[in-house]
């Protein structure tokens, strides 16, 4: 794993849900080697470069999906094919795939689906039976289930609102589900609940107000039972035994 | 050139705190073009620093209340220097913070005993921590007794790093000379806060933060120039510098030497590049030596 910085150019940037786009970039992917891992954005006008994490990357093209929170991804969300982007690619220590087991579950709370759709991907082609599990507010904010499904996934889609699939949480939707490992990817208190209900090991993805990306400034640092770790270089991905939550 | 009667190739020198302990950025690139490196601010003991989130962003720079984490002295004398002695042949500057003057003692003493190390940068001016840092960087006669109570524990030369926060720069530069500080370095962050429109709370979680980033280079370019004609000892120029223009234009104010801090942040390769650009950058405005421009501002 080694980051580099290079240009990359839009193919595509389309609206996929409520707030959600989906950019395609064309440029050098060779460093990204495994799932979980992140890029790092360079936008005009705005200091800090924007983390997104990987939606899915082969062969020089990158997938990301990001909804729009502020300055930073409504920036993204108005530019166009063509127009060229600095990325730090190749960043933060990703999701290992050896512990799948037969049956992993793949838990998403809303954008933290994103990173789960080469995941899944990895772990199809390595012959698991992925079952994923994204939970959304409401319908209009649903995306990639069809995509999950197209890999050979096996979708479940809950919403807090009921208006598709499972009504409740991602914890809900879970519950009834056996599996061998879990896989996770989303907003803290979710990341929390599933580490709590969870009945295997697993592997937990986190976000960060970061400051570099890549280990330099230790802005991200989260307190684990390992000592202090960075989100950012240590993570994004941490492991179920070494998680610390806060009070 | 010389900083404090010690070689540097160049004048460049990643600032505390963008640059870890050194090794991680020559995954990236040969660090040995660099003048030497500040490396992270290092107390007694080890610190976790502050609750997150402690990074913020604004117009022109960014705002940290990262709190001075650090592994501790101990720690980075038996895992921090070894690994960076693999990839960094030149003497280090090493980064010392502390919450009392036996403390900052403490640690430059264990330090003093490093062959890596070649000048102490004593940090009186960090703004993120409570009942140490700035607040010896605020008062002349605090600044003095921390300067004393670490030359009297080294002979490597003591670089104090001075906080902006004050009525007064030059009063606490010729404090700090007085007392027998070999350089002065500055500046550090500028105490800055940044509200959440949607929480309409504070954005970072100890409230203020240090301010860095190309919107505080002219106030550093300001508080060099004054204590370039204050102290006879060398100026170590800081904050916001991000490019060979950037660096010339601290020189010219009167610094000898030069730091670049949060540009590290956003571009990993920033200080390779100034290295690599400055000969042409002197060649265009007729530079031959750098020595020659050091307070070449001044009348």
């Amino acid at each position: 794993m080694k980051m580099i910085e290079s240009v990359f150019t839009i193919a595509e940037n389309d609206l996929v849900a409520a707030g959600v786009y989906r950019m395609v970039l064309a440029g050098d992917t060779a460093p990204i080697t495994v799932p979980g891992q992140f890029v790092d954005i360079r936008l005009p006008e705005l200091y800090l470069r924007r983390p997104i994490s990987v939606c899915d990357a082969q062969d020089g093209s990158l997938a990301l999906l990001y909804k729009t929170v502020g300055k930073g991804t409504e920036r993204m969300a108005a530019m166009g094919p063509g127009e060229r982007l600095d990325l730090l690619t190749g960043l933060g220590n990703g999701f290992s795939l050896a512990e799948s087991g037969d049956r992993p579950l793949l838990a998403g709370g809303g954008i933290g689906a994103a990173p789960l759709y080469m995941l899944a991907k990895k772990l199809i082609q390595r012959g698991a039976r992925p079952l994923v599990v994204m939970g959304f507010n409401g319908a209009e904010d649903v995306f990639y289930a069809d995509e999950f499904a197209a890999l050979g996934a096996d979708v479940t889609v809950a919403t807090v609102d009921g208006s598709r699939g499972v009504k409740g949480l991602v914890t809900d939707a879970m519950a009834g589900l056996s599996y061998s490992y879990v896989y996770a990817c989303g907003p803290e208190p979710m990341l929390r609940a599933v580490w709590e209900r969870s009945e295997t090991d697993g592997q937990f993805s986190f976000e960060a107000r970061m400051g570099c990306g890549f280990g330099a400034c230790v802005g991200c640092t989260r307190q684990t039972v390992n000592g202090p770790k960075r989100v950012c270089k240590d993570g994004p991905v941490f492991r179920k035994g070494e998680i610390l939550w806060e009070a | 050139m010389t900083l404090c009667g010690l070689e540097l190739d160049n004048p460049v020198i990643p600032a505390s705190g963008t640059f870890g302990y050194g090794y991680e950025f020559a995954e990236y690139y040969d660090i040995n073009c660099l003048g030497t490196f500040s490396f992270k601010g290092t107390t007694k003991e080890p610190r976790f620093g502050n609750p997150q989130p402690r990074i913020a962003e604004c117009a022109g720079g960014m705002l940290n209340a990262v709190g001075l984490q650090n592994p501790g002295v101990d720690k980075v004398l038996s895992e921090e220097l070894p690994r960076l002695a693999k990839v960094f042949h030149k003497p280090v500057m090493a980064n010392v913070s502390g919450f009392s003057p036996e403390e900052y003692a403490y640690v430059c003493e264990k330090l003093d005993a490093a062959p890596q190390v070649g000048w102490l940068e004593v940090n009186i001016s960090c703004p993120n921590v409570h009942g140490g840092g700035m607040s010896f960087g605020t008062d002349p006669e605090a600044a003095a007794g921390v300067v004393r109570a670490v030359k009297a524990v080294t002979a490597k030369p003591v670089i104090v790093k001075l906080t902006p926060n004050v009525t007064d720069i030059v009063s606490m530069a010729r404090a700090c000379e007085d007392a027998g500080a070999d350089g002065i370095s500055l500046i550090n962050t500028l105490q800055a806060m940044r509200i959440d429109l949607k929480t309409k709370k504070p954005l970072l979680a100890n409230v203020t933060g240090g301010l860095s980033g190309p919107a505080v280079f002219p106030v550093a370019v300001r508080m060099v120039y004054q204590v370039y004609e204050a102290v006879r000892i060398p100026v170590v120029g800081v904050g916001g510098v991000s490019s060979a223009e950037d660096v010339i234009e601290m020189m010219l104010a009167g610094a000898t030497a030069v730091e670049v801090g949060a540009a590290n942040l956003t571009d990993p390769y920033v200080c390779r590049d100034i290295v690599r650009d400055l000969p042409g950058v002197m060649e265009k405005y007729g530079i031959e030596n750098l020595r020659d421009i050091i307070g070449g501002a001044h009348g």
